[in-house]
């Protein structure tokens, strides 16, 4: 067995334009590991929407990123408000977005659902106040 | 089939300063200095051009082949590509241009454009016909396409699955002078008058095809030395326009998208641009696009290295001269094409060369090595070493191509430490 790839990545609040920039990384790393294409978009799907949701509404975190031979670990955490109610968060279309944030873009309330669609596991801890952390699992 | 790796770019040892101008310019890190030249890395270049552009000495070319190749046919085809109608200066019609390379010594001319209009057609036949994976990215850049296969491995599903103008223009006109004309196939050499590196290596290295319909690629520069003393003057004895303004417009960025009449179409040029939109699209960012037309050239194919007249004159000179063009002749010629002439024939397959080993575990083991190695290293990406940036050189040495000692940097300080012992010693 291998031993694990760990790459961590801040994620800067104020910058939307950044944002993409760990997704992009970790495209290149698994590219380089030779992991399925499919697996690749997967993961970078995945990663760039968590990036995003944690620079649009928690002011920015930490992504951390695990891989083995057969799995990728997605850990994002962040001290941002918190979700009240995980389930509705969920739902497709369901968006908390500032005006500003819509305006470039983002608010599409897809973020969430996309995640769980394109992961295999997929865990939301989350505390009003305190933060939110997002787990998600992809095996390969 | 084995693996060739023909590209166009080379480097011209001679003129080759080693000042490492290029290698941060590559957008995939194929080139690095060694020994004080500058080396490609075959299997990773693009023939985006680039470096071309970059190189103050001009040590990097495009082998293209020369004019006097065509001599090796006794009946000449030149497929001129819309870009040629673009740089001279003392000419308003394209008439002229393409009678001047009748004068020149070609037997006949078949444009670029007009094929580009008949692939504009199949692709709007596809669109209705819902057959194609959204959205769909053009592959009529062959930079970009060869990009998309080593780098963006989940879009190939996007990629439109047809020839690109100068191939179907190749097979057209070939099919022509046969039929029409009764040429023996033998006798027939086709020539592209390019604006571009990267349509040197489809000719020897297709993609989607096992063999290239066309004999030769000139470079438009080389066309341009015999055309423009020439065209001044020139009273064309025929009608030899057939392309309209649609076709002729896939000359510069924003062509082939515009022709498909759709609105929800992305037009990205510049390899820098390009990367940044593959990037996003891999992401799912992009959603409200039908079709994406990507040029690696900044501009489109007017833009392209192997031409001469700045590409935005370029543009707007052929936007001048075009005006009146219309597209009926091509409508009248598309019944006897069939969609199967367009489609290409062999898919286009994922080349795995970033990879660091066939071996899951291994590749692994050499990107912890890698990053061990890029923490050693001073982060300044100098590009003393030659490589164009510190991380780039931690992958050449686990790939086994450079050491850590290429490293100035590192170097100095072990040599500092050398001087420290030996200092020791004498007291
Ligand atoms: N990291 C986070 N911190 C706080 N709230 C979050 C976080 N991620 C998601 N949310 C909440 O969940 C909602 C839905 O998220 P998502 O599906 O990504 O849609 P969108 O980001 O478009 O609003 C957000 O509008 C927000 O209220
Ligand atoms: S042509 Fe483009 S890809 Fe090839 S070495 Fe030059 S810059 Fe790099
Ligand atoms: S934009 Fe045109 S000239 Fe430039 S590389 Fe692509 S096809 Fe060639
Ligand atoms: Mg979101």
């Amino acid at each position: 067995m291998a031993e694990t790839i760990k790459l961590q990545f801040n994620i800067d609040g104020n910058n939307f334009v950044d944002a993409g920039a760990a997704s992009g990384k970790v495209k290149k790393t698994l590219t380089q590991l030779g992991f399925d294409p499919a697996v690749i978009r997967r993961a970078a799907i995945a990663m760039y929407e968590g990036e995003i949701n944690m620079v649009i509404h928690a002011d920015g975190g930490v992504a951390d990123v695990y891989i083995d031979s057969d799995k990728i670990r997605i850990v994002l955490s962040d001290k941002g408000p918190g979700i009240a109610d995980v389930e509705l968060a969920m739902k497709e279309g369901y968006s908390t977005a500032s005006q500003e944030a819509r305006d470039l873009g983002f608010g599409a309330g897809m973020g969430l659902p996309n995640m769980k669609n394109y992961t295999d596991e997929m865990t939301v801890n989350s505390k009003v106040g305190v933060g939110t952390t997002v787990e998600m699992i992809i095996n390969c | 089939m084995k693996q060739t790796y023909f590209h166009s770019v080379t480097l011209d040892k001679e003129k080759c300063m080693g000042c490492t101008n290029c290698i941060r310019r590559c957008p995939t890190e194929a080139i690095r200095v060694r020994d004080g030249k500058a080396r490609i890395i075959k299997e990773r270049c693009i023939d985006c051009g680039e470096c071309i552009r970059v190189c103050p000495y001009h040590a990097k070319q495009a082998l293209t082949d020369p004019f006097s190749s065509i001599e090796k046919f006794k009946y000449k085809i030149a497929l001129p590509a819309p870009a040629l109608y673009g740089q001279f200066h003392n000419v308003r019609d394209i008439n002229v241009i393409l009678n001047g390379l009748k004068e020149i010594g070609f037997d006949d001319v078949y444009e670029v454009a007009r094929a580009a209009e008949i692939v504009t057609i199949a692709t709007m036949d596809l669109l209705m016909q819902k057959k194609l994976e959204m959205p769909v990215i053009s592959t009529a850049c062959p930079a970009i396409l060869r990009l998309i296969r080593v780098r963006f491995p989940s879009l190939i599903k996007n990629l439109l699955p047809l020839n690109a103008p100068m191939d179907l223009a190749a097979k057209l006109a070939r099919r022509r002078a046969i039929e029409k004309k009764g040429i023996p196939p033998e006798d027939i050499g086709v020539f592209f008058i390019s604006p571009c590196p990267a349509k040197v290596t489809t000719l020897h290295e297709p993609l989607g095809e096992d063999t290239s319909p066309v004999d030769g690629v000139i470079a438009i520069s080389e066309v341009y030395k015999k055309l423009a003393p020439i065209l001044g003057s020139l009273k064309p004895k025929e009608k030899l326009v057939r392309a309209g303004l649609k076709g002729v417009n896939w000359c510069h960025s924003g062509g082939e998208a515009k022709a498909l009449s759709k609105d929800a179409y992305l037009a990205v040029d510049g390899i820098d641009n390009v990367i940044s939109v593959l990037e996003s699209l891999e992401d799912n960012q992009i959603s409200h696009v039908e079709f994406v037309e990507a040029c690696a050239c900044a501009g489109g194919c007017v833009g392209g290295p192997l031409t001469v007249e700045n590409g935005y004159a370029a543009r707007a000179r052929i936007e001048q001269i075009s005006k009146k063009l219309t597209s009926y002749e091509t409508e009248r010629e598309l019944p006897q094409i069939d969609l199967e002439d367009v489609l290409i024939s062999k898919p286009i397959e994922y080349v795995p060369i970033l990879k660091l080993d066939d071996d899951r575990a291994v590749a692994m083991q050499k990107m912890q090595e890698m990053k061990a190695i890029e923490e050693r290293l001073p982060k300044l990406d100098c590009g003393s070493c030659g490589a164009p940036s510190c991380k780039a050189l931690a992958e050449d040495v686990v790939r086994g191509f450079g050491r850590e000692i290429d490293c100035i940097h590192n170097l100095r300080s072990k040599v500092n430490e050398l001087v420290r012992e030996i200092s020791e010693l004498e007291m």
